[in-house]
């Protein structure tokens, strides 16, 4: 296990290096200059040059990666250069909200796909799946800006439960902030928790059909551990790798969602830098949600390992 | 001890449902080895698992008979069922070594699953009798293999593992379905042999389906021969293979290969009927070279050909009916 999680790790460590360089390489062919957005019109030539040199942008892109990598290790993003402040300092907001939203999101994709894809999966050609898994077709299939919007009618505006815009930081504001992020979070999992649902009845009908599962039948164990011990802990082989995906599709693509709820995550964040061609701030950006990418990766694969003896590095 | 009497499986929705398994009748006595031999195709599988009570669902039903155990009812009933009502105790191996075990699961741990539920035991006594299971099945190095995952031990092994467990449900009734079909022949000839040797020591019975004859001449006391979803001969077989009496056992033995024999080869002429495509009349009729019409129109008799011998038959062979 040991060698294991480090062989990946030092592959995640590879990746990640490849990813920087993409990252970079890709940034410096998007068109326009942002020393032109920085100056206007009727900037100098001098004044140009000036600035280039200030921002390093006028070395030879080897150099200009090497610099910006070796800061990225030790934590200094670059300034940038439409806030004139470090993009850490920018972008911290962005990466706290997001990651919790993303995190909350999936603690409620796992709380109601899992148990309900089994419920269904269960009762398979009932009625009650039959209810269920139309449920979830709805919930995969409405957009998400309207279970939103919903939402914040229902528990926000009629009720007044809960807030229904913005989101202060937990270190200013403490845990209890987190109310913030219930009804973005149950925005998000509605058509995730649809398809973790799907997914988990469909690969517990799937192993529900092998022999071993025939097998654990016979010995005389009752059906709730058949299904605890055997099917699930099986189909869990295949949700599990649907989750790493999962979560790492709510960090970037949750746009609409954090318009919707006026959130200061990552995903606006990155719309507006690149209307303002705010190059460090999209990189630092796209480099954090690779390393979030990445990391998550390594957990699904480390779990994977514990919970599948029969894999083995190639 | 175990008694299957008209045992009628049935597939597809209950308006158009078709018999796939008919009257499947015959009983086990204690310690006894029943043979179930037949094509691919004529029902075995889903007899044995009927017996069972682990037909899938939704799939396959039983539409009538029963299932005695000891002379209690047990047809309804799934093996979680049976062992709350306190019931006969039946087993079962299968097939499929390779699939048969639970890929992400230790081997110890799937033995002892079945310990935990027939001796109501758990930790150390738990595990003194899985290793004692192992010993019983021949498994070596016990301590290795216990904490091994299936995908690290031989299809011969593993057949010895699904035994253990098996066993470790203290059966009165083994049912092996095919247990060595899908093994070397080398070690076919060890698991046919530590499979006889169990049911002499342990004083047990077993349902032994193979569609192979050889292995039923050398391994069983009696013999059931199954055609198309029904029981067409059953003797003991000593006296099956001496004088089989009807058409389809004797042309299931004359396509048996023997050293002795020098005779080419007969294989039946015609194909295995589909399930449920022939409903009147004797099921082997449109491939029997005795088949009159009278076979034909109506479902022949069940003649007792000695006391513990019978057939299925309108003009069992060797009987003076002329057919
Ligand atoms: N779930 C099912 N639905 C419909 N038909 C089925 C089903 N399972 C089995 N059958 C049919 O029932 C018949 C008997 O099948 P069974 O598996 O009992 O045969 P078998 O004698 O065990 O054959 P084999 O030697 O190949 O194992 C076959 O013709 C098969 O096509
Ligand atoms: S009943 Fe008729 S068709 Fe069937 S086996 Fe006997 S002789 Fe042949
Ligand atoms: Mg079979």
């Amino acid at each position: 296990m040991w060698s294991y999680a480090l062989k990946r790790g030092g592959a995640t460590a590879v990746t990640l290096v490849a990813a920087s360089v993409v990252i970079f390489a890709f940034i410096h062919l998007v068109p326009g200059d942002p020393i032109y957005i920085l100056l206007g019109d009727t900037a100098t030539p001098d004044q140009i040059d000036a600035l280039r040199r200030q921002l390093g942008l006028d070395q030879p892109i080897i150099v200009q990666y090497l610099r910006w990598a070796g800061h990225a290790l030790s934590g200094d993003l670059g300034r940038s250069i439409f806030f004139q402040a470090p993009v850490l300092s920018v972008i911290a907001d962005g990466v706290e909200t997001s990651t919790l939203l993303a995190s909350m999101t999936m603690i409620w994709v796992l709380l109601i796909g899992v148990p309900i894809g089994t419920i269904a999966a269960m009762r398979h050609g009932s009625w009650l799946d039959q209810c269920l898994s139309g449920a979830a077709m709805l919930m995969a299939s409405v957009p998400t800006f309207w279970v939103g919007l919903y939402l914040i009618l229902v528990f926000a505006a009629w009720l007044g439960w809960l807030p229904s815009s913005g989101y202060p930081s937990i270190f200013e504001g403490g845990i209890a902030n987190l109310r913030y992020l219930i009804l973005p979070s149950l925005t998000l999992a509605a058509p995730n928790a649809a398809l973790i649902l799907r997914l988990t009845r469909a690969s517990m009908l799937d192993v529900s059909r092998e022999d071993y599962v025939r097998t654990a039948r016979a010995k005389g164990i009752r059906p709730w551990q058949v299904v605890r011990r055997h099917i699930l802990r099986n189909a869990l082989l295949t949700i599990v790798s649907a989750f790493g995906f999962t979560f790492a599709a709510l960090l970037s693509e949750a746009v609409v969602t954090e318009t919707v709820f006026a959130l200061p995550g990552i995903g606006r964040l990155v719309v507006q830098s690149i209307l303002r061609r705010d190059y460090p701030v999209i990189q630092g950006v796209i480099l954090v949600v690779v390393v979030l990418y990445l990391a998550i990766n390594l957990v699904v694969d480390l779990s994977y390992r514990l919970l599948d003896p029969r894999v083995e590095l190639q | 001890m175990l008694a299957v009497r008209d045992l009628t499986i049935c597939v597809g929705p209950a308006a158009k449902a078709v018999d796939i398994v008919s009257a499947v009748t015959f009983s086990i006595d204690k310690g006894e080895v029943l043979g179930l031999v037949g094509e691919s195709g004529s029902g075995k599988s889903l007899t044995s698992l009927a017996i069972m009570g682990l037909l899938p669902t939704p799939g396959p039903r039983v539409r009538a008979g029963r299932i005695e155990l000891d002379g209690s009812d047990v047809t309804a009933l799934q093996p979680w069922q049976r062992v709350e009502a306190g019931a006969g105790r039946l087993a079962m191996i299968f097939q499929e070594p390779m699939t048969s075990l639970n890929p992400v699961l230790r081997i110890g741990d799937q033995i002892e699953e079945a310990v935990r539920v027939h001796d109501g035991t758990s930790g150390r006594l738990a595990r003194e009798r899985v290793r004692e299971l192992l010993d019983m099945v021949r498994i070596p190095d016990a301590a290795v293999q216990l904490a091994a995952f299936p995908h690290q031990l031989s299809g011969g092994m593993r057949q010895r593992v699904m035994i253990a467990i098996a066993l470790a449900c203290r059966p009165q009734v083994l049912i092996a379905d095919e247990p060595t079909t899908a093994l070397d022949v080398t070690i076919q000839v060890q698991i046919l042999g530590l499979l006889r040797e169990l049911c002499d020591r342990l004083d047990m019975a077993m349902l032994f389906i193979t569609h192979d004859l050889g292995v039923i001449a050398q391994l069983v006391d009696r013999v059931a021969v199954m055609y198309g979803g029904r029981v067409v001969e059953a003797a003991d077989v000593g006296e099956l293979f001496g004088a089989p009496s009807h058409h389809y056992t004797r042309a299931l033995m004359d396509c048996m290969p023997a050293p002795s024999r020098q005779r080419r080869l007969r294989p039946i002429p015609g194909q295995a009927p589909r399930p449920g495509t022939i409903t009147a009349g004797c099921v082997f009729a449109p491939r029997c070279v005795a088949a009159r019409d009278v076979c034909r129109e109506a479902l022949p008799p069940q003649i007792r050909i000695s006391e513990r011998h019978e057939a299925l038959c309108a003009f069992p062979l060797g009987s003076g009916r002329s057919p």
